[in-house]
């Protein structure tokens, strides 16, 4: 039976405690609800809800793909076919890194329903990771720099990141949630302008970590080549950019779905407590998934900057953490798919709308946003868990 | 006369069947009961009538009227109100304010009255805290009348909540499972504080309870759910030796074992 | 007749609180040189991080009046500030130029555009509430959040709006909105905010809100916070009440951006992104939501205490700093400084009924 069908009837919690318990066993030893009547009762649920979501949606899906295949037609007649799909991959690219981000921040939420505000700064600490060890090995003339600073650079990142759980995150677990949020916030400003502060005002050793708000050119770890096809220009470096995150989410996917510890993340994000009773090491649990997530807001960060050549200052992790955010929101904040999904919306219409327009591209993302949570409270994939009343 | 009607009411959630063709008519001033066993759909029931949830076809007539389609605060304007199973006070309101606010629908001054504090305001709240501090007399808590309300005792916030209720003024009152986590001395009071606020208000009441001698013994007339559809309807009496209902508590013999 | 009366009674009323609020006043008037008792501590400068203070306490409360009374979660504050701002600067710089007007015209001028800038931020603030009824928690957050942006995006977009207008016809309007040249920011706006009528619009605007609170209206805001299914069961219209706190919430951030701009004497959309909005989420919650003295002090404090620690020399080790200490708060006390507690004054009383 999916997660899914469960939450969407809002039949869950309390008044099903035993429909719950079972799908929690389903997930770990794929064991069919004990009881006759059980079965029947959640086989009728699934049949139903799987014919009257089929219905509605297509004619939905079938509404809204004219209307964007309209929007995209106007496009092609103002600046015409070329233009189109060098835009297009651009918005690809663009997208990829939001993916990277928008995943932590939806694995995040989605495990201890925190907006992790965070997380655009350790994004920001990856790329800056990744230039001082990439600016070490080309001096020392190592082979293959990439590969070891994008590694590096991951588990660097993801173990500061199980650190700022540890200390911030977790004492707040059962508190209103607005206090986590907060200090989320706290915890990205400290880190901005603690990485801001000019080397001199700082005593040693800190004085070797700080950078100040100045910009750092970011070393070529790979050598930069553009193609050219029937002219439409794409860089190596972006293909990278694409094929790394791909490659990323497959890997994920597969530890989400394949692996014990997926499992265990999976169903500490749909019932903490009934986990609880199940014996599973929430706290543990918890780490992992920081981990992962900020693992890849890491790699995002190094291969942003190895894509734009260069760091700006430490507050550039604000405006992409955002937008990926709101990526994963539009997704539908919790669900993985739906992070990648609204990343690649995101990274596409903006990219669509700067060439319209900077001031455009600037809004577009809120726009769209604002639109789809209208019609989809929940975002384009995400669930509504409905208020037992 | 029919204050409160159920035609064919039928309340799905996607493919679950939470009730099914519910029927029912209650009179002014009677006191009726739902049982059945959990998740049968009592509450689905009392939430449709009070809005929280549409049905999905039939219909509800109060006062004539129908109300399928109204906000939930429109009906309880008209004169319906409810409790929760899981108690819904306002914890960081005092005790007093959890009362006045079921006045607010029917106090008259404007927002600008408010902000500018004249004489308007002045009267009514004065008369909204004197309405207040009565009924809750009545139910004994006046002592706590400053006290934030999530301080309270569970058993006196059961009681504060249909203190609140009451306080709408309504005509029609349904109780959600008012005697849940009661000893049996604060349930027999509960029934005679029913008793009485029915008698003093001239109310009709329409509750859901799992205790028994609760139902049985205050309940002119109870209906039995489960699984979504009504089984039984009766006297106590009649109720207690039925043998579907027998059947729904505490199984049939044979193969297939319900729950309890 | 009336409505004379109606205020010779809230001042018999209030007779107290105003005479300790023209104290403080004066007390301030005084360390600014204006009566010349004592040395003049105050300079323009602080002066300036007063009025600051002032208009940061405007907005504070009126962010609480959505998050921490009616319990919504709305974290684009900075929009209205910023429609605010600039439709106030709109009629004292674009339209009428106000630096160039006696006395009385000017400052009549000057409240007339504040209030019209509340009123844009107040109808900004039911288009927002009408479509985000449905969302809850944290989905509010982000469509608030990119309200908030899409309002700084419009603004910056002047340029193109003008454009257009030209375009149908409407060249005087046009030239006007080109004025306001979103991302190049708006300049030369006359210096109106006087002090003291700072001090008093933020005097006034705490005692509505307050009042708006402890009256049956701001009990059923509380109410939606507390149990909005409840509520609703109780007869009360929670539809209706998020919107009116929205948009009174909106108004006051409106008046506070458009102190704010005459204060600045430049605006830009930047300084109304949604980092802005963030501050004031984070004066909110030190202070304690559901306190309008938390409210009061924390906006105050936090405004000043960057002003301290500047002056120990710790240039940019305040920022450092400055999280730090939030973060240690929230880990301490996570229900703000304040939580939900109220100086004694604020507080109206009930006439006891025995």
């Amino acid at each position: 039976m999916d997660i899914k069908s469960i939450s969407t009837t809002g039949h869950c919690k309390k008044q099903c405690p035993v429909v719950l318990y079972t799908e929690i066993e389903k997930i770990f030893f794929k064991k069919l609800g004990k009881n006759m009547t059980k079965k029947q009762l959640s086989d009728s649920i699934n049949n139903n809800i799987l014919t009257y979501n089929k219905l509605t949606n297509w004619k939905k899906y079938v509404f809204i793909s004219v209307i964007i295949l309209f929007f995209l037609f106007l496009y092609i007649l103002s600046f015409g076919t070329q233009a189109f799909f060098q835009q297009l991959v651009n918005g690809i690219q663009l997208g990829s890194i939001y993916a990277l981000i928008a995943l932590g921040y939806t694995m995040i939420y989605g495990i201890i329903r925190l907006i992790n505000f965070a997380h655009g700064d350790l994004f920001m600490f990856g790329a800056y990771i990744s230039c001082f060890l990439g600016n070490y090995l080309i001096a020392h003339n190592f082979s293959y720099p990439f590969i070891v600073v994008l590694i590096f650079s991951m588990v660097v990142t993801a173990l500061l990141g199980m650190i700022i759980e540890k200390i911030a995150y977790k004492p707040l677990r059962f508190k209103p949630r607005l206090a986590a949020l907060i200090t989320a916030l706290g915890v990205s400003l400290f880190l901005e302008n603690f990485l801001a502060l000019s080397p001199q005002n700082v005593p040693f050793p800190l004085n070797k970590i700080v950078f100040g708000p100045k910009f750092i050119p970011f070393p070529a770890l790979i050598a930069e080549k553009t193609y050219n096809i029937s002219g439409i220009t794409i860089n190596n470096i972006k293909i990278l950019d694409v094929v790394v995150t791909i490659i990323l989410m497959i890997a994920l996917q597969y530890i989400v779905k394949k692996t014990m510890i997926g499992k265990a993340m999976r169903a500490v994000a749909f019932n903490k407590d009934a986990c609880l009773m199940m014996g599973i090491n929430i706290d543990k649990i918890i780490s992992i998934t920081f981990g992962i997530g900020i693992s890849l807001a890491a790699a995002s960060g190094t291969l942003y900057a190895l894509t734009y050549g260069q760091l700006q200052s430490p507050y550039l992790g604000i405006w992409p953490g955002l937008k990926a955010f709101i990526a994963a929101v539009l997704g539908g904040i919790g669900s993985i798919p739906g992070a990648m999904l609204g990343s690649y919306v995101m990274g596409i219409s903006e990219t669509f709308a700067t060439s319209i327009n900077s001031n455009f591209g600037y809004g577009i993302a809120f726009v769209i946003l604002i639109v789809v949570l209208i019609f989809k409270p929940a975002g384009l994939l995400g669930k509504f868990t409905k208020e037992k009343v | 006369m029919v204050l409160l009607e159920l035609k064919d009411m039928c309340c799905y959630f996607g493919g679950l069947k939470a009730v099914e063709k519910f029927n029912t008519k209650i009179e002014k001033g009677e006191l009726v009961g739902l049982i059945g066993p959990n998740g049968a759909g009592k509450t689905t029931v009392f939430n449709v009538i009070t809005g929280i949830y549409p049905p999905t076809s039939g219909e509800i007539f109060f006062q004539g009227e129908n109300i399928g389609e109204l906000p939930s605060h429109k009906i309880t304007q008209k004169g319906i109100v409810r409790t929760f199973q899981n108690i819904r006070i306002f914890p960081a309101l005092t005790v007093l304010e959890n009362i006045i606010i079921a006045y607010h629908f029917r106090t008259h001054y404007s927002i600008f009255s408010g902000i500018l504090r004249d004489d308007n305001y002045h009267q009514e709240e004065e008369e909204m805290s004197k309405r207040a501090m009565e009924l809750l007399r009545l139910f004994n808590l006046h002592t706590y009348y400053m006290n934030p309300a999530g301080s309270l005792p569970y058993g006196e916030q059961r009681k504060l909540e249909i203190a609140r209720a009451l306080a709408t003024e309504p005509n029609i009152v349904l109780l959600d499972e008012p005697a849940a986590g009661m000893n049996p001395y604060e349930t027999i009071k509960l029934m005679e504080l029913i008793k009485h606020i029915k008698e003093k208000y001239d109310l009709t009441i329409f509750l859901i309870e799992h205790h028994m001698q609760f139902v049985m013994g205050i309940c002119e007339r109870i209906m039995v759910m489960d699984f979504g559809i009504q089984i039984a309807e009766g006297t106590p009496q009649e109720i207690q030796k039925n043998p579907k209902v027998i059947g729904a508590y505490l199984g049939v013999e044979k193969k297939d074992v319900k729950n309890s | 007749m009336k409505i004379i009366k109606k205020i010779f009674n809230l001042i018999k009323e209030y007779y107290k609180f105003i005479l300790i609020t023209a104290l403080i006043y004066l007390l301030f008037e005084i360390f600014n040189g204006s009566i010349p008792i004592a040395p003049r501590l105050l300079t323009r400068y602080y002066m300036q991080i007063l009025m600051f203070a002032l208009i940061n306490i405007i907005m504070t409360v009126s962010l609480n009046l959505i998050n921490g009374f009616t319990g919504q979660f709305s974290i684009g504050h900075a929009g209205f500030m910023c429609i605010g701002a600039y439709t106030s600067a709109y009629f004292t710089t674009i339209l009428f130029n106000a630096a160039k007007m006696a006395y009385f015209p000017q400052l009549a001028l000057f409240i007339f555009s504040l209030i019209i800038g509340g009123l844009m931020a107040a109808f900004a603030g039911y288009l927002i509430g009408l479509p985000t009824l449905k969302l809850k928690g944290d989905y509010l957050a982000i469509v608030t959040l990119a309200f908030g942006e899409v309002i700084r995006s419009i603004v910056r977009s002047s340029d193109e709006i003008a454009a257009f207008l030209n375009q149908i016809g409407l060249v005087r309007f046009s030239e006007t909105i080109a004025k306001i040249s979103g991302p190049r920011g708006l300049s030369t706006i006359p210096n109106l905010s006087k002090f003291w009528l700072v001090y008093l619009i933020t005097i006034l605007s705490v005692i509505i809100m307050r009042n708006f609170i402890y009256s049956t209206h701001g009990r059923a805001c509380l109410s939606i916070r507390e149990n909005d299914v409840a509520a609703e069961t109780m007869g009360i219209d929670t539809t209706r009440y998020k919107i009116i706190a929205f948009s009174l919430s909106a108004f006051f951030a409106g008046v506070g951006g458009g102190l704010f701009a005459h204060v600045l004497r430049f605006i830009h959309p930047d300084n109304f992104s949604f980092i802005k909005s963030i501050d004031y989420l984070i004066y909110l919650y030190a202070g304690g939501m559901g306190s309008i003295t938390g409210s009061i002090l924390a906006a105050t404090g936090l405004t000043i205490l960057p002003e301290f620690l500047r002056i120990i020399n710790f240039q940019q080790w305040r920022m450092v700093i400055y999280p730090l200490l939030l973060i240690i708060l929230m880990l301490r006390k996570p229900s703000g400084i304040f939580g939900n507690r109220e100086f004694s004054f604020l507080i109206p009383k009930r006439k006891e009924v025995n």
